[in-house]
């Protein structure tokens, strides 16, 4: 009798990285629902879009790469770095807004630079920032949220959000408006408080902003659901939200007319918990160690605060991921656990002495 | 109730525990012949003392230890030996080793022994002597020689006692059925244990929670004793000896020490049963607690299992469908090897022969790209970062590797049971740690050589050093004649004491009487033709054998061989001619 020959361990858990890129997809449901209940369609049809073309995209790349195309679709990266990329976008922006994105994600930012598992910069957010760069208009130009919809008018339905999005058809006037990240930005001459009384950004919400807050408490509740499941642990999270939590307690001047907002905006509008359980978790281009992706959060926690309050554009999660992806090699340098028996952590970048 | 404390990371694979404990402890019937590798443990291959042919009694040493760090084997029924070979053992690389074969007669007479009962007034000294006597060896996982773990030396005195009976991994049962049946035994063998330590203060019984029966069985033993049972939460791998130190007493063994370095031994439950066989019964170690699980086997129980009884007697007797699975793993499901095949037979740190079905261990899947999720580091008991070591084990970065700790990975394989996407991490690390330790030798034998290069050119150096100045002296003085021999004629009138011309031939004769003396007698000049020619002899031996060997394979070789082999005919007759020559 002669018996297979396999290294040991024999048992292996139940879990697959493709099981973990669809419980992600799932999680991310929650967030999708409520954009497109506060914001119209545009959201599904960008996240619909960025599939199509991801999935497209990636096979082409795995093919010219003479890789299996069924064994490398089948782990769900492609979907998941597209359905990111399609909640990032702002709702009814042209097609080919979508398309770039996602063909610049996933060929540039992914598959150039070896695929799954080998990219430094998180391939959503490059897309995003290429598409930013490229077309500020379009980028910047986001959907009233449903409370702000002048009366009588409601957002596009399926059809017409279609004819937006592929036929070039503007949207009707009032469907776009600003974001309470861009209104903080512009309102430099009043208070807080004023801020809050005035704009109805503010006055038709309960404390960071209309349709945002909501969208950020669904993401935050997906965002939960991964954590429990131990997808990725809280420091990444923690560390950004922390972070950007004391910096803006810290530069909130007392509410005064050059204040960047309250910390509650800061926490709940824009990207803030998008990025924080959506985007930083990505593993591939974090830091390794649960210390080191506390560092890696906090850094990126600050870098978004400073953006928002003294850079140039409005919301700043892209560009503080890209930036803390730079540093993650380094971080991961000086953050290693220290290991059962050894008094000391060590440096990776440690020799031996002798 | 003992504080215990939590190890990081640890996983909790399926225990599969149950299904082999529904029986006691069976026996199976003697095999008809039992092959006993002569390497069972670690430190030096036993040596056989016994020949072919020759009759044995169960319990008769038939191979002895080999220096300090060894043990002896012993028959474990009575029979004869049948052979003395290399045979397929225990091993993942399916080596051949060395073994001992006895064809059994059935009768398993054992020889005259006798044990002692008061074992309280005998030196631990001469405990130890038994111990090792009775060809003990840690039966848990690596098979350390008792005897040499059980003497630290004065220089560590040993204040803890830990007895390890968690059995973290799935499947098996040996130590959990025999602590259910044997007790009082255990306690027994515990106690001697104590005795050789010079009484330890703390003796700790380690256990999981998931064997209530066992815990119970051993209560009433230890009430009094001082032994206590500690109790901890299942998870995989508290049984590993560093995380075991740790659940019960809260310290770390230092990278690269033993437990005795911080005054602690380890010690399995199943060796310490061994333990009191030896010394009250006298009977060495010729059997142990098997599980034999799986669902490709019929019956899943736990069989007192003699050394040496092949896998395939265990597989035969416990209706093994060969269609249902297709590997047999000795060990447990993480970290126990395929074999090569039913013929191994089972040795001394044999716990369990897991059968599994494909339903139950599927073949593995390919595995995809490391994503870094880090779960692995979440499962690392030694809070390494296993995905960061795969990195550098791919690029076979070296000096990342260990400044990540490589070597304090314990290889428990809980990063693999969970990485999500199918990579065998313990296997890369396995590799990287081969690499290393060669990379190692090999620095070692460079530097050696490096070493004996350098010495060499400085010695050469020295000599031509000396040799300049010995010219430099002759030629001055051979300046000073020249300018003085007048002056000194005339100095004192004397014959001067050594004319030129003659020192130059007396430098001259001493060359000629170096050289005579080098030239050597002509019974060394015949000795060493003597020599020559019977070293020449052998190489055309050998030569004609290869020359035979390319002609039988028809190998384009053929002429480079029948080439050399004329050559060093040549050779030969030249030196005998010489010799004749110089006999005549």
């Amino acid at each position: 009798m002669a018996f297979k020959q396999v290294t040991s361990p024999h048992a292996h858990s139940a879990q697959s990285t493709a099981k973990v890129m669809q419980l992600v997809l799932w999680a991310t449901v929650p967030g999708l629902l409520v954009l497109t209940w506060q914001f119209g369609w545009g959201s599904l049809i960008n996240v619909a879009l960025a599939t199509v073309t991801a999935v497209i995209c990636e096979a082409i790349v795995v093919k010219m790469r003479g890789r299996s195309v069924a064994f490398y679709l089948s782990d769900y990266s492609a979907v998941v770095t597209a359905v990111l990329l399609g909640l990032s976008l702002p709702p009814l922006a042209p097609w080919w807004i979508v398309v770039v994105g996602s063909v610049f994600s996933i060929v540039v930012a992914k598959q150039l630079y070896g695929g799954l598992g080998y990219n430094p910069f998180n391939p959503a957010m490059v897309g995003y920032v290429v598409l930013l760069i490229s077309f500020p208009i379009q980028m910047t130009t986001w959907v009233a949220p449903l409370a702000l919809l002048p009366a009588g008018v409601t957002h596009p339905g399926f059809a017409e959000s279609l004819q937006i999005v592929f036929g070039g058809y503007s949207p009707v006037d009032g469907v776009t408006g600003a974001t309470p990240l861009d209104v903080f930005k512009h309102s430099s001459g009043l208070l807080v408080d004023q801020v809050y009384d005035r704009e109805p950004l503010f006055n038709q919400a309960m404390f960071a902003g209309a349709g945002w807050e909501w969208v950020n408490i669904a993401f935050l509740a997906g965002g939960l659901v991964l954590l429990s499941n131990r997808i990725f642990t809280w420091h990444g999270p923690v560390g950004m939200l922390g972070a950007l939590a004391l910096m803006s307690v810290i530069f909130y001047d007392s509410g005064s007319s050059t204040s960047p907002g309250t910390p509650m905006m800061h926490l709940f509008s824009g990207a803030s918990m998008f990025g924080a359980f959506f985007i930083l978790t990505d593993p591939v281009s974090s830091a390794v160690s649960n210390r080191g992706r506390l560092i890696y959060g906090a850094l990126i926690g600050i870098l978004v605060y400073i953006i928002r309050a003294w850079g140039n554009y409005p919301d700043a999660v892209a560009f503080a991921v890209l930036l803390a992806n730079f540093a993650a090699p380094f971080i991961d340098n000086y953050t290693l656990p220290r290991t059962y028996g050894h008094t000391d952590r060590r440096r990776a970048t440690e020799k031996e002495e002798g | 109730m003992n504080k215990t404390w939590v190890t990081p990371g640890g996983v909790h694979p399926p225990e599969n525990k149950h299904q082999s404990v529904t029986q006691g402890i069976g026996q199976l019937p003697i095999p008809e012949t039992l092959v006993i590798p002569l390497s069972q443990h670690i430190g030096a291959a036993a040596i056989p003392c016994v020949e072919v042919g020759q009759t044995v009694l169960k319990g008769q040493v038939i191979a002895k230890a080999a220096g300090a760090v060894s043990i002896p084997m012993h028959a474990p029924t009575s029979g004869t030996i049948s052979a003395i070979e290399h045979r397929p053992i225990a091993h993942s690389s399916g080596m051949l080793a060395p073994c001992i074969e006895i064809t059994s007669d059935g009768a398993d007479t054992w020889i005259e022994h006798e044990g002692i009962s008061d074992y309280e007034h005998i030196s631990p000294a001469k405990l130890l002597e038994m111990v090792g006597n009775a060809g003990i060896s840690g039966m848990g996982g690596a098979g350390f020689p008792s005897a040499v773990k059980l003497n630290p030396g004065r220089q560590r005195p040993i204040d803890t006692l830990i007895v390890n009976a968690t059995e973290c991994e799935p499947y098996i049962t040996a130590d959990d059925s025999a602590i259910r049946e044997r007790a009082e035994e255990i306690v027994e063998g515990i106690k001697i244990l104590s005795a050789i330590l010079d009484h330890p203060h703390h003796i700790m019984i380690g256990i999981e929670d998931n064997k209530p029966e066992a815990i119970e069985a051993l209560a009433p033993h230890v009430e009094g004793t001082g032994i206590s049972v500690v109790v901890f939460p299942t998870k995989y791998p508290s049984g590993g000896e560093k995380q075991l130190i740790y659940i019960l007493t809260g310290k770390e063994l230092p990278s690269g020490k033993l437990p005795a370095d911080i005054g602690m031994v380890c010690i399995n439950i199943g060796t310490t049963y061994a333990i009191k066989r030896a010394i009250i019964d006298g009977e060495p170690l010729v059997s142990r607690v098997t599980t034999v699980t799986g669902d490709a086997v019929g019956i899943q129980r736990n069989y007192d299992t003699l050394i040496g009884t092949p896998v395939s007697h265990l597989l035969a007797h416990n209706e093994y469908n060969e269609q249902a699975g297709g590997r047999v793993v000795m060990g447990g499901p993480m970290m126990g090897f395929t074999l090569p095949s039913a013929e191994v037979p089972i040795v001394k740190t044999t716990n369990c022969i897991l059968a599994p079905s494909y339903a139950e261990i599927p073949d593995d899947e390919p595995a995809q790209p490391c994503i870094r999720c880090g779960m692995c580091a979440e499962a690392c008991p030694a809070s390494l970062l296993p995905q960061q070591l795969f990195w550098y084990a791919q690029a076979q970065d070296h000096e990342r590797l260990e400044a990540h700790n490589l070597f304090d990975c314990i290889e428990c394989g809980a990063c693999s049971y969970v990485c999500p996407s199918n990579i065998p991490l313990v296997q890369y690390y396995r590799a990287a740690k081969g690499e290393i330790r060669h990379a190692q030798d090999e620095k070692v034998k460079a530097d050696h050589a490096r070493e004996r290069f350098e010495f060499h050119k400085q010695r050469i150096e020295q000599a031509e050093r000396e040799k300049e100045e010995k010219r430099a002296a002759r030629r001055e003085a051979a300046l000073k004649a020249k300018a003085n021999p007048p002056a000194a004629d005339k100095s004192d009138g004397t014959k001067p004491e050594a004319e030129p011309s003659s020192s130059a031939a007396d430098i001259i004769a001493a060359a000629q009487a170096r050289a005579a003396a080098k030239q050597a007698s002509p019974e060394d000049q015949k000795a060493k033709l003597e020599r020559t020619i019977a070293a020449t002899e052998q190489r055309l031996i050998v030569a004609e054998e290869k020359l035979a060997e390319a002609i039988a394979s028809d190998s384009d070789k053929q002429a480079v061989f029948s080439a050399a082999v004329e050559n060093t005919r040549q050779k030969l007759e030249q030196s005998k001619t010489k010799l004749a020559e110089l006999t005549a």
